[in-house]
């Protein structure tokens, strides 16, 4: 007999329910977002403008705007130039613990697969944080996987305050927290949050979150508001592209972002576009919608749209796609990445997450950025 | 001639300020001596004493460093900025910057004055970067300012002096250096600031983005120069629309 599954789209107990609408609007405007309806003379149009409306932001998600591919790329790489200079930010991610008590059938980490799991102690934590300062870098991002039970919010905390002894830059990738708890966190230490949303399909994120508490998709839309009212600096939006159709999905994020920064002026926004990639659990998904042209032409969309936001380039691609759009669309780049649990100092302790294609280490990504006439920044926050 | 540029009792010949933060750090050298800068602006978030591309160690001696406060939201934390970065080493004279939107990147001038409020009476020389607002000036001015900083157009935007007539209001009313910080893309914006009577230019994204950095600073150091000599001599008249009556208005007048 089939259980019967509990609504995705209401709160749990526990669950802080904040006052606003952001969500009903994205929802809608993602559902009227009708791409084939854009042409060539739209696209076009949109790309003469000096900064680009909503509308026009739909217009370069759309298919007829592939065929202008290069005129966007030549107008994102200015505005990249005048926002970041030659600027690249460096970072590497630090996996902590990899228990998961939530079923999303894409995810390496899900709680049905027999993979090893594992969860750093303080002390083993402090050492691959000190092997990571080693390689000069200075910005960390903690993640775990979604287990408030194995790797609840005070072990998050911990770590997070044996990080900023180490590192200027401390983010999270962790499960949504409330208000209070993200207070805790920014209070221990970090002030960057990613959340993302994977899907802004509410039927497909039904159908690909079937059990656990990310089930609820209200609750994760809101992460990054949350995150903002606990004193956050700034949130990272995206959706796994290629989970649900990408188009809508990268709007959805784009406006979602956009209406985010409106309300909260102050909040530093930040982008990552992961795409599906083999996972354990694939054979039902269908990896190859989107190619490196659609990710590209994705990225461009918003350096056009919101010149501003910080885009981070992950080493789920290759190191040629990587190199080449940091500067033309890319901001941040990862280096000398484990994505099992630790795997920096000493011998991973849990299983990956997904397969990377760019194991280069840090010397390597910031010999390949000079190449490339660039800076990499090693530092650019200064907690105070 | 004997024209300096005095910025909190230190006198400078050039008046070419250089912002740092967005080209890359091998070139500063050479922009350096090509613009013929002697201050440099320094974003403290970019320090990485000890470590990896510490902006701190590509600064040639002789150099006054100006840090600014990139990244502080509110005057608190523009203040404890400046602190950390005296306590580095950088120097007294620091650029307030306080931004509270991360879109248009607009200062807040209220939280600015407060925060130059704070540092002036730290015996910090205080160069605050403002939105051209002649009451924020006057402000500024009463609260110990150094210099005021008024933006052009938008940061990064190379889109010249829009603020124009703004600034123009701040030459005339407040006693302290007025310097461009925002804005100007090209050589030929500096000049005619320059020649408006503003006292210095502030450049970082003109420069950075250009094809040749080296080069372009040169030019920018050539047109300041050009637009100060400009200002110093007194432009000639330039009639507007339409040409003045031959005989006097004023003739029938019998003394």
């Amino acid at each position: 007999m089939e259980r019967k599954k509990t609504d995705h789209m209401a709160y749990l107990p526990d669950m802080d329910v904040i006052d606003s609408d952001m969500m009903e609007q994205v929802l809608r405007q993602m559902n009227d977002y009708d791409y084939e309806q854009y042409t060539s003379a739209s696209v076009q149009a949109a790309l003469r403008k000096d900064s680009l409306s909503v509308e026009d932001f739909a217009a370069m998600l759309s298919p007829a705007a592939e065929a202008h591919l290069e005129e966007m790329a030549r107008r994102a790489r200015a505005e990249t130039a005048r926002f970041f200079g030659n600027s690249i930010t460096m970072f590497t991610p630090l996996y902590i613990a990899n228990y998961c008590e939530n079923h999303c059938v894409y995810c390496g980490f899900n709680c049905f697969n027999k993979i090893k799991r594992g969860k750093l102690t303080m002390e083993e934590i402090e050492t691959e944080l000190r092997t990571i300062a080693a390689t000069g870098l200075q910005e960390v991002l903690i993640l775990t996987g979604e287990c408030r039970g194995a790797s609840g919010p005070e072990y998050i905390g911990h770590a997070v305050r044996l990080a900023n002894q180490y590192f200027s830059t401390v983010g999270i990738e962790i499960y949504p927290l409330n208000v209070e708890e993200y207070r805790y966190i920014q209070s221990c230490g970090a002030d960057f949050v990613s959340v993302y949303q994977e899907t802004y399909d509410t039927d497909r994120y039904d159908e690909m979150h079937p059990m656990g508490t990310k089930r609820i998709y209200p609750y994760r839309f809101y992460a990054q508001e949350r995150a903002i009212l606990g004193g956050m600096r700034g949130v990272a939006f995206g959706a796994l592209l290629g989970l649900g159709n990408f188009r809508k999905d990268a709007y959805a994020a784009g406006l979602h972002a956009s209406l985010l920064q409106k309300k909260y002026p102050h909040a530093e926004i930040a982008f990552s576009f992961p795409r599906l990639r083999p996972y354990i659990n694939n054979a039902k998904n269908n990896p190859n919608d989107v190619g490196e042209r659609q990710l590209l032409q994705t990225m461009l969309a918003y350096r056009l749209f919101m010149p501003f936001a910080g885009i981070t380039i992950s080493t789920r691609e290759r190191a040629g796609f990587r190199d080449n759009v940091i500067g033309l669309a890319a901001t941040k780049i990862s280096a000398g990445v484990s994505v099992g649990v630790g795997g920096h100092g000493e011998e991973a302790k849990g299983d990956e997450q997904f397969d990377i294609s760019d194991p280069r280490s840090v010397d390597d990504v910031r010999s390949a950025i000079a190449r490339r006439g660039m800076q990499p920044v090693f530092t650019d926050y200064v907690r105070v | 001639m004997n024209d300096m540029l005095m910025i909190g009792g230190v006198s400078f010949c050039s008046r070419f300020i250089l912002g740092s933060g967005k080209f890359s750090l091998e070139d500063t050298k050479k922009v350096i001596e090509n613009a013929g800068v002697e201050m440099a602006t320094l974003a403290l978030r970019r320090a990485n004493v000890g470590g990896e591309e510490n902006i701190l160690d590509y600064m040639p001696e002789g150099i006054t460093l100006l840090p600014n406060t990139s990244g502080a939201r509110t005057a608190e934390e523009a203040v404890r900025i400046a602190r950390l970065a005296r306590s580095l080493g950088c120097g007294d004279f620091v650029k307030i910057e306080v931004i509270h939107d991360s879109k248009y990147l607009m200062p807040d001038n209220y939280e600015t004055v407060k925060a130059t409020e704070t540092l002036a009476k730290e015996g910090f020389i205080v160069m605050p970067y403002v939105y051209p607002d002649l009451v924020t000036a006057r402000a500024l001015r009463d609260a110990g300012a150094a210099a005021v900083m008024p933006l052009g157009a938008p940061i990064g935007s190379n889109k010249g002096l829009l603020t124009r007539d703004f600034v123009q209001i701040l030459i005339d009313e407040i006693d302290l250096p007025i310097i461009v910080d925002a804005g100007i893309g090209r050589p030929s914006q500096a000049c005619e600031a320059m020649e408006m009577g503003v006292d210095a230019i502030m450049a970082n994204t003109a420069i950075a983005t250009a094809g040749d950095v080296a080069l372009v600073a040169k030019a920018f150091r050539l047109a300041i120069e050009s637009g100060r000599a400009a200002y110093l001599a007194g432009l000639g008249r330039v009639l507007e629309q339409n040409a003045e009556a031959s005989s006097p208005l004023t003739g029938f007048l019998e003394e």
